[in-house]
């Protein structure tokens, strides 16, 4: 075949302007990734894409793929590298996994089980970031973010609105919405809005629905994310009586 | 609402939200921070989301979001400048001022604190007055300076003179002696025609004078033969890199040559744009450029028709507002749109898709100078000068443990030593080939040579001698790159703020191996992951440092095994203070003697002896769990 | 060396392939015992697990200090001046230590406090809350441990050799944890085991 390249030995096709990343996704095979969604354009910040490309390092979200192409992915090199940038992540930010509603359908998590990550290793800046919780439908909760800038694309891209940016500089980078008091509620959100959806830590919570599914129960409880990879998109969000009902039960 | 001084700001900028960052810092100029109110009618006159305003606003250390006192103080903290003693500068000004660095005092009058090196080391300890450069600081100056601010007098009426910045040229060669006129150089390169000149360039073998060493004959035909709407030349004046004052030299004495280099790339690629991007630490510098801009202007020499040879070609200048990642040349081109400065996903380049989304070419202040000259003798004579991978020759910014320190201009394959002789260095321990983001030589490598074969360089040529604590050079980097990561990709992003975080826990003498191997290992991740030069870079002197110079890591280690990177007896000063106790066991010491005297403990009864035989537990692989 | 199989079949609790027993002491520091809690829930394979090692210091067999042991096992976090005396009795007895659950691996819920002033929160909690007795004051009886400004993981504190995350670790993850590393390999958690909630 012409318009194919090799994932791990493994002969995926492509398109012509399709990145390895794109081309993988089609053909159900897993690249670990936090800032890339098959619905918009690629980021490239968070790194966990990382692979090897005739023993060059590349971002599989960002680099075209090309007929012949030699890609390393699931390598022990590359998934050691991945484990430290979660690791990073970690610290970087306040994540406490067992009192976080994301539990169980964050891919922060999920990523880091799949790398088989035991500890966070370094030590923790523990940074201090007051949640927002001004808005009636939706909580944001800074503490985990990761700075993949997925809900500015969609607020931006498809919204149409730009609530949220990222403002400041290396580790002083926070997310900031569009209001001068800073507030979710004085801006245009809504939690019908694409970028309600497409959280993948638990930044942007929808009220009153955190715990429809119980701990134990959700999306990377049942399966890897190796396994789940980009096929569950968007989350579907309960209804808010089942939501109701199921948290009475 | 914008106040009418803000309408001015707006309306000289054509309310064009690729202004931005010009607005910002305008704006900022007239009450020395930007309140709320002051982003959200910039946003709703230029009708961009305020979001997108306060991304900018806050992503620049110039620009302040928060009251910053009528008179800000930033001393220049490139390890040159440490070497001169402004860290003592610094805690008497604030002293004298009853302040804490990093503080706004009480009354808003004043703050001080410290940013990235100016530009300055040749003539430092250098110090930032409201944006205004002041070199050479004693401990005189900073009794001055204090009674200034006391009396609250306007940064503008303080003594001219203070203000005064040297040139310190120690070694003029091709270009530094060009004995050209204003226009000449351009004059040549309209004679000769584009595609010749293109030519001329790809004979001389012309590298990018930045530190990447890019074909410059490449990039311009890239760009040339790239379709677009419109082309451009970016001029990068960002000169950020610690150690680096070249281009402040040749923007100061030789700035015709650069706008010449200017408009022969404008010519050479089909441009009648361009933009140099002055980092904000030369904002002395602007007005000066301006008017010569505009005298030459005058005298046919830039805008429209120049000569009278029917090209047309003008240039803007743009402030940035300190930011180092700004010297890469697609952060640039953002921050030149009005953005944050983060480096785009590369490809597409420049080239193709530049300032605009339009083919551009960037390029340093010193490869267009070069160009100029170029254009005067041609490829052939150039080439001449040099080695035959690295043609011409190199300006070297000199600093640190040298007598003469200043610039040097010196044809490529010069050793380190012969420049080293000539700045008067002696009992050289090492040198920086490329300031923070390079690698560092020892005594053993002075016998190399300064080209891109060899020892490749931007210029930033740091000397330090034996008397120097080469660790204490490592942190001052580290905390450099911590302080200038843009924050976008992860592993630059918090690599840099750990690394910072293990140097800082070694000085605080709670260092052990492990942390030496903790620095190893970012180095590995952060070259190859990081999005962009800066991580990509940021970890090579301090590796090269690790391996020349280990015993002075070595000295800072305080015990063989794990030590914690807090004082545990500080970590119970608040407790103490809400209990009013200080009995022992309100103490704390450290692990290495608890561990000892715990080892030495005497166990009851066997327990020793009936401990198995140590099982299998295997140690975990490098760069595994844990 | 022990097989899986060996250790797994809980009706032939045979000692013989083990010479001496190892010895585990465990702890809960700035933890719920809920870790604790979930070892005990290994169930009936404690039986062969007992074949294999004896406890040293431990709430289960209420020895208040360790002696040398093989293996340590740590719950909880490090959020005051007793926590920081004990872990180090730990690792320096301990030839290999383990983290155990969320707290001991990242501070737990307990760090959650570690964005706050803790001289705020004491004056809080003993003097200005709701609910305090007239002249209620902050403890300071010196048989109190103090407390540290901030909560810390324990890898922060002294060197640990593993990590077993987990809000709890489930009786299987200590269990699968436990026979791998005594049969001396690298501890593996694979899907399903490997939890951080």
């Amino acid at each position: 075949m012409n318009d194919s390249f090799l994932l791990d030995g493994e002969e995926i096709p492509f398109t012509p302007g399709q990145t390895v990343m794109q081309a993988a996704a089609s053909a159900g095979k897993y690249i670990p990734h936090l800032c890339w969604h098959p619905d918009f354009a690629a980021h490239g910040s968070c790194k966990l894409c990382t692979v090897k490309i005739g023993g060059r390092f590349a971002t599989a979200c960002t680099v075209r793929a090309s007929a012949g192409q030699e890609v390393e992915n699931r390598t022990e090199e590359l998934d050691a590298k991945r484990r430290t940038l979660l690791q990073l992540l970690f610290v970087e930010g306040n994540h406490f996994c067992p009192s976080c509603e994301k539990s169980g359908d964050c891919a922060l998590q999920a990523t880091a089980y799949e790398m088989g990550m035991l500890t966070p290793h370094f030590d923790h800046f523990y940074p201090d970031r007051p949640v927002d919780a001004s808005h009636p439908d939706v909580l944001l909760e800074f503490n985990r973010c990761i700075m993949c800038e997925l809900c500015v694309r969609a607020s931006r891209e498809v919204d149409g609105k730009d609530v949220f940016a990222l403002a400041g500089r290396g580790t002083k980078s926070h997310l900031i919405v569009n209001s001068e008091t800073g507030r979710l509620a004085d801006t245009d959100f809504a939690s019908t809005d694409r970028a309600a959806e497409v959280c993948p830590v638990g930044v942007i919570l929808k009220k009153r629905v955190g715990f429809a599914v119980p701990i134990g129960a959700r999306t990377y409880d049942l399966n890897p994310i190796s396994a789940v990879g980009t096929k569950r998109e968007p989350q579907a969000a309960p209804l808010a009586n089942d939501a109701h009902e199921k948290e009475a039960g | 609402m914008a106040t009418p001084e803000l309408e001015r700001i707006l309306a000289r900028h054509r309310r064009d939200p690729l202004q931005l960052l010009q607005i910002l810092i305008e704006a900022q100029a007239h009450a020395g921070w930007l309140p709320p109110a002051t982003l959200s009618a910039i946003a709703e006159a230029l009708g961009v989301p305020r979001a997108r305003v306060e991304s900018t606003a806050s992503f620049y250390s110039f620009l302040h979001t928060r009251p910053a006192g009528e008179f800000r103080i930033l001393f220049s903290d490139n390890i040159t400048d440490r070497m001169l003693g402004n860290q003592a500068l610094m805690k008497a000004l604030c002293d004298k001022l009853w302040l804490e660095p990093g503080k706004v005092s009480e009354d808003g009058l004043v703050s001080v604190d410290t940013t990235s090196c100016t530009g300055m080391c040749d003539q430092g300890p250098a110090v930032l007055a409201n944006g205004r450069t002041i070199t050479r600081v004693t401990p005189e100056r900073i009794d001055e300076i204090a009674h200034l601010i006391r009396r609250r007098v306007p940064v503008g009426d303080w003594p001219p003179e203070r203000f005064h910045v040297e040139d310190n040229i120690r070694r003029r060669d091709v270009l530094l002696d060009h004995g050209l006129a204003p226009g000449a150089a351009l004059a040549a390169a309209l004679d000769r025609g584009a595609t010749s000149i293109l030519g001329e360039i790809e004979r001389s073998a012309l590298r990018g004078c930045g530190g990447a060493g890019f074909g410059s004959d490449i990039k311009w035909r890239s760009c040339r033969d790239a379709w677009g709407d419109a082309h451009y030349v970016i001029c990068n004046a960002d000169e950020g890199e610690p150690g680096t004052f070249k281009d402040r030299v040749l923007l100061a004495s030789y700035f015709d040559m650069v706008v010449d280099g200017m408009c022969i790339a404008g010519m050479a690629i089909g441009a009648n744009k361009g933009f140099i991007y002055l980092r904000g630490e030369y904002r002395y510098l602007l007005d000066r450029l301006e008017t010569r801009l505009a005298q030459r202007r005058e005298q046919g020499l830039l805008g429209r028709n120049i000569l009278g040879r029917g090209f047309s070609f003008d240039i803007e200048i743009h402030l940035g507002a300190g930011a180092y990642i700004c010297g890469e040349e697609s952060a640039l081109i953002e921050s030149l749109e009005g953005k944050p400065g983060k480096p785009r996903i590369r490809p597409p380049f420049p080239v193709t898709n530049g300032y605009r989304g339009q083919p551009t070419t960037v390029n340093n202040v010193e490869t267009l100078a070069l160009a100029a000259l170029i254009a005067v003798h041609g490829g052939e004579w150039f080439r001449a000068i040099g080695t035959p991978a690295s043609t011409g020759t190199k300006l070297l910014s000199v600093s640190g443990d040298v007598e003469r320190p200043g610039i040097y201009e010196f044809p490529f394959g010069v050793t380190v030593a012969e420049v080293l002789e000539a700045a008067g260095a002696r009992d050289t321990q090492a040198v920086t080939s490329a300031g923070a983001a390079g690698h560092c030589l020892a005594a053993d490598d002075f016998g190399r040579r300064i080209a891109f074969e060899d020892v490749a360089t931007g210029g930033s040529i740091m000397v330090f001698d034996h008397s120097r604590d080469m660790f204490e050079v490592a942190r001052n980097f580290l905390h450099f790159f911590a302080h200038e990561s843009c924050g976008f990709c992860t592993p630059c992003r918090v690599g840099t703020a750990v690394n910072a975080r293990l140097i800082d826990k070694l000085a605080a003498d709670r260092g052990s191996p492990y942390d030496l191997d903790e620095m190893a290992k970012m180095h590995r991740l952060m070259q190859g992951a990081s999005h962009c030069g800066l991580g990509n870079t940021a970890t090579i002197a301090l590796h090269d440092m690790l391996a020349k110079f280990r015993p002075a890591f070595e000295r800072r280690l305080h015990s063989p095994e794990y030590e914690p990177a807090f004082d545990l007896d500080a970590a119970l000063t608040q407790a103490r203070r809400m209990t009013g106790r200080d009995d022992a066991g309100a103490h704390l010491g450290d692990n290495r003697e608890a561990l000892a005297e715990e080892r030495s403990r005497p166990h009851g009864g066997t327990a020793a002896a009936t401990v198995a035989p140590s099982p299998v537990t295997p140690a975990p692989t490098k760069d595994l769990q844990p | 060396m022990m097989a899986q199989e060996n250790l797994n079949d809980t009706s032939s609790a045979s000692a013989a392939a083990t010479p001496r027993k190892l010895k585990v002491a465990t702890v809960s520091l700035a933890g719920c015992f809920g870790c604790h809690m979930s070892f005990l829930d290994i169930d009936e394979r404690i039986l062969p697990l007992l074949e294999l090692v004896e406890f040293d210091r431990s709430p289960i067999t209420d020895i208040k200090h360790c002696g040398p042991c093989d293996i340590g096992l740590i719950e909880g976090g490090v959020c005051n001046a007793e926590n920081v005396h004990v872990l180090r009795e730990f690792r320096a007895n301990c030839k290999v230590l383990i983290a155990l659950g969320a707290c001991a691996v990242n501070g737990g819920l307990p760090a959650q406090r570690n964005h706050l002033e803790l001289a705020d929160i004491l004056q809080m909690v003993y003097r200005t809350g709701h609910g305090l007795a007239v002249g209620s004051a902050i403890p300071n009886d010196p048989e109190l441990p103090l407390p540290l400004n901030q909560v810390h993981p324990v890898h922060e504190v002294v060197k640990i050799d593993y990590f077993l995350p987990g809000c709890p670790p489930s009786g299987d993850a200590i269990w699968a944890f436990l026979t791998q590393h005594i049969e001396g390999k690298d501890p593996a958690l694979g899907h399903g085991l490997l939890h951080y909630d």
